[in-house]
């Protein structure tokens, strides 16, 4: 009898009746013609380039690139291979997405916040950007910044000069160098000992006040420290810094560090851009905390100040969290908007010059659509994770 | 299957399976028009005229391939190309022969799965700078920063020139030609570096063009050619011999005017050019009248340079280089026999 209940079971569990059977045998089915379907295509791309003569293997990787690149991060000069020059893009990819979506969150945070203002003008200056910027093509908008910024400025020899030896013309903004001598290290380490010592006093700080209600100065304490201590030993080992002033010799400034009109140009597009996202779903993600919340706060007498503080920012982050991921998934995608503008990024560089020197487009796509990949599914990761700590935590 | 996967990795990867394969005379007979890639913008090399018709330098040499061919030097197709695509486009099918402002490289040859076909013009890369520089040579170039075409000879030349005469230079580089000529022109860049024939060419969109001068040295040897796809030899003929007809027939005096006169000639060269005599059109695959139908419809190697970028054009090229070998140049053809 036992027997009889343990065999059916598994008996039916084989037959094809069995919906359950039939799901495994169809999810099997799909994924294997799926994979032959990806196979397929890699096998016949691969005999017909080889067909064709158009090179298979990734051994230009390794060759010298010959050309040269302005804008560089990273050590690289034209005898560099085509890898480096791979780097140089990517980092500079990396560079401009990162600023952009620091500059882009702040302007989106501020022009979300000025929309709710009770101010009418302040609240209707927002609302103009939001429409206006969020309404007009991203590359129309590119190109507008960087013919602005060219048409405005100078030549080299008419430069504007700026107090501190800085120098803007349509070159780019000219900085004096930082050069540092022997000493200079002790000032960073005490930067890093006042930084640890901020962060051992904040949590000091916190764990006295759940004890005694006190609130100590962490704000004033903390900025004493990271300025007055490197500060201190930066006089005491006298000094260890020059600037190299920029010096006009033949067509431009020679000495000191350049930012291009091109990097400038792409940063503030993206940033104007995406900012006007990022305010509509700050607007949004405050506006959809209850209004109980604010009267429940002002209720227990928290300052307006502390209410946005301490209440209705907290539970608004919840809802401006996940949207905001894909504002800076796209910042970053667009930033390859680049090309347009002559802004070294790696597909201007990788995915143009390089792939047109080597020929080997099948390889340079395929890199740069994996790195993309990687970039989009990394940031999304960090970002979930910051999510999960804001989200609510069920008691 | 097999033809479903083919189509979707036509689709995916846009290499156009069925139709790039060897014979590329087939296909372009069976599609009654030529499909060929061309520079988008450049002018006296290949421009749209107002009426949308497309003219230039390397336009009527794919106008000639499609007389030849078809028999119709209206039968044309352009895909206006970017350096940065001309090649993917060439290699993946997309455009049956590339006629661009391309410069023929041993490594182009080898490594992209494409020949080129011959020289159509030869060039060489210089500098442009404004006048107010007072700059007499391009040694005195140190420090500028440099307007560039991205993937072209011409980056790379420029890394090579800077580098053997130990000399900085920072380059701003577009895929597009036209965005590289405003970038100069709106005085991002101390220079424009080019070919000569693209920077004389470039002068007709500069607002301040008169402010400009061209330095005289040339830094590289930029033959510009027409290229194939690997592996069609027929088809690489047919590109070949399409472009030494043309020099030959200057070479015997044969114009687009007196081509029907010259039929009767008694000069067995012009005989055997004109298909009277011998069997070129034969073995090439083409018509008995195909090169009739190149000069006639299009013209001689000089009727077409004059037309669009020498004497009789805006631009007033010297022929220089491109002059007939026998009047100190280098535009040569094999004997026909």
């Amino acid at each position: 009898m036992s027997d009889v209940l343990l065999a059916a079971p598994s008996r039916r569990s084989l037959s094809l009746h069995d919906a359950k059977v039939r799901g495994i045998i169809y999810q099997l089915l799909l994924a294997a013609s799926l994979l032959a379907l990806a196979i397929g295509i890699a096998v016949q791309t691969a005999s017909n380039m080889r067909a064709r003569g158009i090179p298979l293997s990734f051994g230009f990787w390794n060759e010298a690139a010959g050309f040269d690149i302005n804008q560089t991060l990273i050590p690289y000069d034209t005898l560099s291979t085509y890898g480096q020059a791979f780097w140089v893009g990517l980092v500079n990819t990396l560079y401009v997405s990162l600023l952009g979506i620091v500059l882009a969150t702040i302007l989106g945070f501020v022009i979300g916040i000025a929309r709710l203002s009770p101010n009418w003008i302040v609240s209707k200056v927002a609302a103009s950007y939001v429409e206006i910027i969020r309404n007009i093509p991203l590359l129309l908008q590119l190109l507008f910044w960087y013919n602005a910024v060219l048409k405005t400025l100078p030549a080299p020899r008419a430069s504007i000069e700026l107090p501190g030896g800085i120098y803007l013309n349509n070159r780019g903004l000219i900085i004096p160098e930082i050069q540092l001598y022997a000493g200079a290290g002790s000032v960073g380490l005490a930067f890093l000992a006042a930084s640890i010592f901020s962060v051992a006093f904040w949590s000091y700080a916190r764990r006295a006040r759940d004890r005694t209600g006190k609130q100590l100065p962490v704000l004033w304490v903390s900025l004493a420290a990271l300025i007055g201590l490197p500060l201190i030993v930066f006089l005491l080992v006298g000094s260890p810094v020059s600037f190299v002033t920029p010096e006009l010799k033949g067509f431009n400034y020679r000495g000191g560090h350049q930012l291009y009109p091109e990097f400038a140009a792409l940063l503030i597009g993206l940033s104007v851009y995406t900012a006007s996202f990022i305010a509509e779903i700050v607007r949004s993600g405050i506006q959809a905390v209850p209004k109980g919340q604010t009267e429940a706060a002002h209720a227990l007498g928290l300052a307006p100040g502390k209410t946005l503080r301490l209440v209705i920012v907290p539970q608004a982050l919840r809802i401006i969290i996940p949207p905001l991921t894909s504002q800076y998934l796209n910042l970053t995608k667009n930033s390859s908007l680049a090309v347009f503008i002559g802004y070294p990024d790696l597909v201007q560089i990788f995915a143009g010059t390089v792939l047109n020197q080597t020929g080997a487009a099948v390889q340079v796509m395929a890199i740069t659509l994996s790195v993309y990949l990687a970039i989009s599914l990394v940031m999304s990761m960090a970002m979930n994770a910051f999510n999960q700590r804001f989200a609510i935590v069920e008691r | 299957m097999q033809a479903i996967l083919k189509g979707l990795v036509g689709a995916a990867v846009g290499l156009a399976v069925s139709n790039a394969s060897a014979a590329t005379i087939e296909n372009v007979r069976k599609n009654g028009v030529l499909t060929c890639g061309t520079n988008s913008a450049t002018a006296g090399f290949s421009l749209p005229d107002n009426e949308g018709k497309w003219t230039g330098f390397v336009v009527d040499y794919c106008r000639a391939v499609a007389a030849a061919v078809l028999g119709d030097a209206q039968k044309v197709r352009f895909i206006p190309l970017t350096p940065k695509d001309r090649f993917t486009a060439l290699q993946s099918g997309e455009i049956d022969i590339l006629a661009h402002n391309a410069t023929w490289t041993s490594s182009r040859d080898t490594s992209l799965g494409i020949l080129f076909a011959g020289t159509y013009f030869y060039d060489g890369q210089g500098f442009m700078v404004r006048k107010a520089e007072n700059i007499g040579s391009a040694k005195d170039l140190d420090g500028a920063s440099i307007c560039v075409t991205q993937g072209t000879t011409t980056e790379l030349n420029l890394a090579d020139y800077f580098r053997s005469h130990s000399m900085t230079f920072s380059t701003v580089g577009f895929a597009d030609e036209e965005a590289v000529v405003k970038a100069y022109d709106e005085g991002r860049c101390d220079v424009l570096s080019a070919d000569t024939s693209t920077l004389n060419a470039s002068r007709q969109r500069m607002a301040k063009a008169d402010d400009s001068v061209v330095l005289p040295e040339l830094i590289s040897k930029e033959p510009l050619g027409p290229a194939v796809r690997q592996g069609d030899d027929h088809w690489l003929n047919v590109a070949k011999w399409t472009l030494l007809v043309m020099v030959a027939a200057e070479e015997l005096g044969v114009t687009s005017k007196n081509v029907d006169e010259m039929k009767a000639s008694d000069n067995p060269n012009i005989r055997r050019l004109l298909g009277a005599e011998g069997s070129l059109g034969k073995d090439l695959g083409l018509g008995d009248s195909w090169s009739v139908d190149v000069i006639k419809q299009v013209g001689n190697y000089g009727e077409v340079f004059d037309r669009n970028i020498g004497k009789a054009s805006p631009l007033k090229m010297e022929r220089g280089l491109n002059a007939l070998w026998s009047e100190g140049g280098l535009q040569y053809a094999p004997p026909i026999r």
